[in-house]
């Protein structure tokens, strides 16, 4: 049976309107759905829309198109695949951007500001006020690069059939490249893995570890974290990272973004 | 904003003593600051990037950080997508921006004859009132990536008679080495503040522009303005959130004068660093400083100067320090400015004729600031309010009075944005100035008091 609060919650939701109860905890900040309000009509209404729901203003001429919150089904985090990202990872994504996309890094904002952002994008769903986030997952130490690690890696971007979507090349080409769609049916594109570092959400070797095991939610990217072993999601992320040196380095340097760590 | 509005605002600001004085230092400076004074809201780039107005502007024109952020990272979001190929072929940036406006203006010492159209009917200082329906002229607005951190900027602009200026025209070279501290920009351009003219929201003739940034001394031949567009190149380096920026500036002796070259190069230098306070927010405070020459006569042809041989240059300064302050809904902005000339720009005295200085002349030095405060209630409504002070510290000539020239300025309005899209926008403005200048009645050397009141419609798309 439910109580008071709880019907009360849910008759809000309903009714598409968020409920303010809702804080975000990122290191010794805490952000608060009321500032993240005024904020989020600021600066973030015009994408993902009044409701959160990704279908701003914006949202039509936008590709990838906008983050629909209340599905809470979020690319980047550090949790497992189909568990709620936790609030650093939402913080970390504002901060970020998500590069080749039309969402910006929000960095000028102040980190009240984003840890209030975080807070009132949690109102969008109400899984936010059923469930905790997943546990984050473990990234160990990375090994050496070795030319034996990356020549594991190509066998897995073999094996795994990595291949049919990113291309045999890694440039996003594969042969189920023109049918992949994400979650609401958009038409998606896979990384070409040879255009730089920049991968959806971070730049580093422990940014394309995550995402291998994550997967990244609401797109055809699986999470392989139950059929690989640590060791052979870094001979992965190896070889990715030596596509960058098969002949594309000079272009993709040029084409990346310097570095904003 | 249109011509004749630069040029009153010029005559207003400089407090001088004569009408001679005053036709000189306006042919002078009117040459100088034939320009259109802009304002900068760009939908050229909400258009690029799909944002709202919103997100680079508190309430456009002015920046906020992210908007600032992205100018200084050269009008790029750093999203992989800045280079113009990315764009669709259709897409050029451009934006447009015009004020169809009602005011009127009051003046309370203007010399008439007091028979109208008897110039030798002899003159008295009468109050001149007028009013009506003008437009502000046009700004055209161009800007952006030519390839990845390669950004330009060129205005061109209309005043209200159709006459067209270039304001702004450069190239920029953006993360030099990698590097977001290293951009190089080269050009004509508005010299890097935080408080910036062209981003001002007040619109009147009264208190449309900052008289910190254009002030003269009372028979001063200084042609320079902090606020008008000077020809150089500039250094800018900044942190990833913007919290930090510097800037250098190598900049041409002319106060931007195109098409003048001048024999000797001034210097600009501002830092600013941003901070965070707990329930405030981001606060910012920025010190700079202005150090150049002017010269004080010319090589002539014919008895006219040639233009780029200045001869006997001396020196003149402005420094000072600011502060952005932000309490919820409320900022404030701070302001303070010290300045100074040498003695012969400040007598007007040619320095190779000593003799024709004053007894006990030197240079004039003054002190000025203003308080600026805005309260927005929210992106599409945002009250305004400023207070701006001169103040003579010392004459160039000790016979004059003391504080001549002095200048104080209240202005208050509002800015009301229905239209706020990443398309266009319209802003319903009204406002209300008034400024008194101290001794610079023509006839009686009484205080002048003038005042405008203006509402308009600010639209740009």
């Amino acid at each position: 049976m439910m109580n008071g609060s709880r019907i009360a919650l849910v008759l809000l939701m309903s009714c598409g309107i968020p409920s303010f109860s809702q804080e975000s905890a990122i290191g010794n900040l805490t952000g608060h759905a009321k500032s993240g309000k005024a904020l989020y009509r600021r600066y973030c209404i015009t994408c993902h829309g009044a409701h959160g729901d990704g279908a701003g203003e914006n949202a039509p001429h936008l590709d990838p198109k906008p983050r629909d919150f209340t599905r809470s089904t979020f690319k980047c985090r550090s949790t497992p695949s189909g568990t709620l990202p936790t609030d650093s990872d939402l913080y970390d994504t504002i901060s970020r951007g998500v590069y080749n996309s039309g969402m910006p890094p929000w960095r000028p904002l102040t980190r009240q500001d984003r840890a209030d952002l975080v807070a009132y994008i949690k109102t969008f769903s109400p899984r936010f006020h059923e469930e905790p986030p997943g546990t984050p997952l473990l990234i160990p130490p990375e090994p050496p690069a070795s030319p034996e690690s990356v020549q594991r890696g190509a066998e897995l971007f073999q094996n795994m059939n990595c291949w049919s979507c990113h291309g045999k090349e890694g440039r996003g080409n594969g042969p189920s490249a023109l049918t992949l769609t994400d979650s609401k049916g958009y038409p998606i594109v896979p990384f070409d893995l040879t255009s730089g570092m920049h991968f959806k959400c971070g730049d580093s070797s422990r940014g394309a570890f995550r995402d291998l095991i994550t997967g990244l939610d609401g797109t055809p990217m699986p999470s392989f974290t139950d059929a690989l072993k640590p060791e052979q999601v870094w001979d992965l992320v190896h070889f990715i990272e030596s596509l960058q040196s098969a002949g594309t380095r000079e272009a993709s340097q040029a084409k990346a973004e310097p570095n904003v760590k | 904003m249109g011509l004749r509005w630069v040029k009153e605002k010029v005559r207003r600001s400089m407090g001088i003593a004569t009408v001679k004085r005053i036709t000189v230092q306006l042919l002078t400076l009117g040459a100088l600051l034939s320009a259109v004074q802009p304002s900068y809201a760009i939908p050229a780039f909400a258009r690029k990037y799909n944002l709202r107005c919103s997100d680079c502007h508190e309430a456009w024109p002015k920046l906020n950080n992210f908007g600032q952020t992205f100018k200084d990272q050269g009008y790029q979001l750093m999203t992989g997508r800045d280079a113009p190929i990315y764009q669709q072929t259709s897409y050029f940036p451009i934006m447009f921006r015009s004020i169809p406006f009602w005011h009127r203006e009051s003046d309370n010492r203007v010399a008439t004859d007091l028979v109208p159209g008897n110039p030798g009917s002899g003159q008295v200082e009468s109050r001149v009132t007028t009013s009506g329906f003008d437009i502000s002229g046009l700004d055209i607005w161009t800007a952006g990536t030519l390839y990845k951190n390669i950004s330009f900027a060129v205005q061109p602009a209309l005043d209200s008679s159709g006459k067209a200026h270039l304001l702004t025209y450069y190239v920029r070279f953006d993360n030099l080495l990698g590097s977001r501290w290293l951009n190089l920009k080269v050009g004509k351009f508005e010299l890097d503040t935080l408080i910036s003219e062209e981003r001002e929201l007040f619109l009147t003739n009264t208190g449309g522009f900052y008289q910190n940034y254009h002030f003269t001394p009372p028979g001063d031949r200084t042609s320079f303005g902090l606020g008008d567009h000077q020809l150089g190149a500039e250094l800018l380096g900044h942190s990833i959130n913007d919290y930090t920026r510097y800037s250098i500036s190598v900049l041409n002796s002319n106060d931007g004068q195109v098409g003048a070259t001048a024999s000797t190069y001034d210097v600009y230098g501002h830092f600013d660093q941003g901070f965070e306070l707990p329930k405030m927010g981001l606060q910012r405070i920025g010190v700079y400083g202005y150090v150049g020459q002017r010269p004080t006569f010319f090589q002539t042809s014919g008895g006219a100067p040639i233009a780029g041989t200045g001869m006997g240059n001396r020196s003149f300064s402005r420094t000072g320090l600011y502060g952005l302050w932000y309490l919820g809904k409320f900022d404030f902005t701070t302001f303070y400015l010290h300045g100074q000339d040498n003695v012969f720009l400040g007598n007007g005295v040619r320095a190779d004729q000593p003799f024709n200085l004053p007894p006990g002349a030197a240079g004039p030095t003054w002190n000025g600031g203003f308080v600026e405060a805005h309260y927005t209630y929210n992106p599409q409504l945002i009250l305004l309010s400023k207070f701006e002070t001169v103040q003579m510290s010392r004459q160039a000539n000790p016979a004059t009075r003391k504080n001549l020239g002095d200048v104080r300025v209240w202005t208050v309005g509002y800015r009301w944005y229905p239209i706020m899209s990443s398309r266009a926008g319209l802003a319903w403005h009204q406002e209300y100035a008034r400024a008194v200048t101290v001794g610079t009645a023509p006839l009686t050397g009484r205080d002048d008091v003038t005042s405008s009141f203006l509402m308009g419609f600010d639209f740009d798309f």
